[in-house]
């Protein structure tokens, strides 16, 4: 479905500065890329770029050869259904039990009705469990989200890729909280599903090794440009060490400071004059 | 300069601002509290004393024959009916305009900045609200008054329209100030608005929107007292009658209703907040 995407001459948001300058891309349908570079360099701002999350400032995007930003907002929408953008802060209310979080994946495909009678009584629980399990994850079905750890939750975000109706993921740091044996059974189970159902992967990482060894096509991103763009086989350590230059901490698989602080999650009750 | 800065400092730097905004605040406040006439001492004189003395002695014993509670029974019976029917009216209002006032679940904001036609009609619904809430439920209550009548009827209505305007303000802005992440990240998935709200917003807020709808049930028994005064049936109409005739028993017997009633609504929501939250 998706034919391929072409990314050109995005720009940021307007008056911050430009996040990415001038980049040419192109994906084909079931490729699996990983998309790598230090922190400040972009990553995220591309991924939203590519979920039709953000407008580009300049330049155009393409996908399906079809202008998204022109569409009408109807469509837009649908097709954002056929992309699905799991952000690095898994977007999980905390007092949702993990079985309506993982089937909100396939809220795109639902009518507002079926979401709502979701709502009283989950309605595929064998198909949530299923892909709770690929993550190890099936005992936590009814748990609520509150309950789970840091890399339980990134699992649970991850495991709603699996529902949704897309034909290309965009993983924003899928792993940045899971440890080196539950990241490798994580990226496994979503580049074969991925490979399974003809569906395109994107991911951002900051564990190069992962990267090399489980992607073969390896995107470096500094600075808001491209750097490279290389099957992982000709990606060298030279190559590598000019990308992460003044930030060698990252590319020696050392926890990046984040890039954007995360939103305050403990938001204040605010108590208006009421 | 220099060789102070290196010294552990020894005054606060903020102190002398702080000193000054304080002071002006009270300055502030004195032509306030001469145009409001607030002469506090006057309660204190012997005559007023006397006065108030009197009116507070007959409270004691509150009233309680059978036929006089039977009679409190059933009006605070409607009174209650009259809050709950009055705020379930204000919630059927309130909730369609709070989630067309919620630039969270603007989809077309999601790439940038929200279209302009979306825009102009989130500062409609947020006009309307005002319109609603800026008339106070007495108004309301006597203009019903004169089109339904005497009783409870206008008492509901006039509850139901100005508090749809508070409620729907408010809930617009818990939905707003809580955990949006959740709903943002579903509407760029591509879901629409009603299922982001059920799926990612009402999960995050549904303590805070539940507490407040309670304490709101609460201030409508209280102003359900105040539309009994000018004809609006329940409690209120009762205590009025009661106030004029000088009887404190009978007062007393009413309010010590209206402070169970509230107690009862400070449970109610502490125990919502805790299965909710």
């Amino acid at each position: 479905m998706l034919e391929g995407i072409g990314a050109r001459h995005p720009q940021a948001r307007p008056g911050a500065a430009l996040a990415l300058r001038g980049l040419d891309l192109k994906l084909a349908t079931g490729e699996q890329v990983a998309v790598i570079g230090p922190s400040g360099a972009g990553k995220t701002t591309l991924m939203q770029l590519l979920a039709c999350a953000l407008a580009p400032s300049a330049g155009h995007l393409g996908l399906d050869g079809r202008s998204p930003w022109n569409l009408p907002r109807r469509e837009l929408q649908a097709l954002r259904g056929r992309l699905f953008l799991a952000p690095q802060l898994p977007p999980l209310p905390p007092r949702q039990r993990v079985v309506t979080a993982v089937l909100a994946g396939r809220l795109p495909a639902m009518g507002l009705l079926a979401s709502l009678r979701a709502l009283v009584y989950p309605d595929d629980i064998p198909a949530a469990f299923a892909a709770l399990e690929r993550f190890d994850l099936g005992d936590k079905l009814f748990e609520r989200v509150d309950r789970l750890s840091g890399g339980e939750r990134q699992r649970v975000g991850l495991a709603r890729a699996l529902l949704a109706p897309a034909k290309l993921w965009l993983l924003d740091e899928p792993l940045a909280s899971l440890d080196p044996a539950r990241s490798r059974q994580a990226i496994g189970v979503l580049s074969q599903q991925a490979r399974a159902r003809g569906i395109t992967l994107v991911a951002t990482l900051h564990q190069i090794d992962t990267a090399l060894s489980s992607f073969p096509r390896i995107i470096g991103l500094r600075d808001g440009a491209l750097a490279f763009d290389l099957p992982a086989a000709q990606v060298t350590p030279a190559l590598l060490a000019r990308l992460y230059e003044q930030h060698e901490q990252e590319l020696h698989g050392q926890p990046a400071p984040e890039d954007d602080p995360a939103p305050d999650t403990s938001a204040p009750v605010i108590m208006q004059c009421r | 300069m220099s060789a102070l800065a290196t010294a552990a400092p020894r005054r606060d730097p903020a102190f002398a601002a702080r000193l000054s905004w304080s002071a002006g605040t009270l300055l502030l406040l004195w032509p306030l509290l001469v145009a409001t006439e607030f002469r506090p001492w006057l309660l204190f004189d012997p005559d007023s004393l006397r006065v108030s003395g009197n009116f507070l002695a007959g409270f004691w014993p509150p009233a309680h024959e059978a036929n006089f509670l039977l009679l409190v029974a059933r009006e605070t019976w409607r009174t209650v009916a009259m809050a709950t029917a009055g705020v379930t009216l204000g919630l059927l209002i309130a909730a369609p305009l709070a989630l067309l006032a919620t630039g969270t679940l603007s989809i077309s904001a999601l790439g940038g900045r929200m279209a302009p036609l979306p825009a102009a009609l989130r500062q409609l619904v947020r006009a309307l609200l005002v319109l609603l809430r800026s008339v106070p439920e007495l108004i309301w209550a006597l203009v019903f008054v004169r089109v339904v009548g005497l009783g409870p009827t206008s008492g509901v209505l006039a509850i139901g329209l100005s508090y749809g305007g508070m409620l729907g303000k408010v809930y617009a802005e818990i939905l707003e100030s809580g955990e949006t992440q959740a709903a943002t990240a579903l509407l760029r998935n591509g879901c629409g608005r009603l299922q982001a709200f059920c799926y990612g917003l009402l999960p995050a807020s549904a303590a805070e929107l539940s507490s407040y709808t309670v304490y709101r049930w609460e201030c409508a028994i209280r102003s359900s007292v105040v539309l009994g005064f000018v004809g609006a049936g329940g409690l209120g109409q009762l205590l009025d009658s009661s106030v004029k005739m000088f009887a404190g028993a009978e007062v007393a017997t009413m309010l010590l209703v209206f402070v169970a009633l509230v107690a009862l609504a400070d449970r109610a929501s502490a125990w919502l907040r805790q299965a909710l939250g």
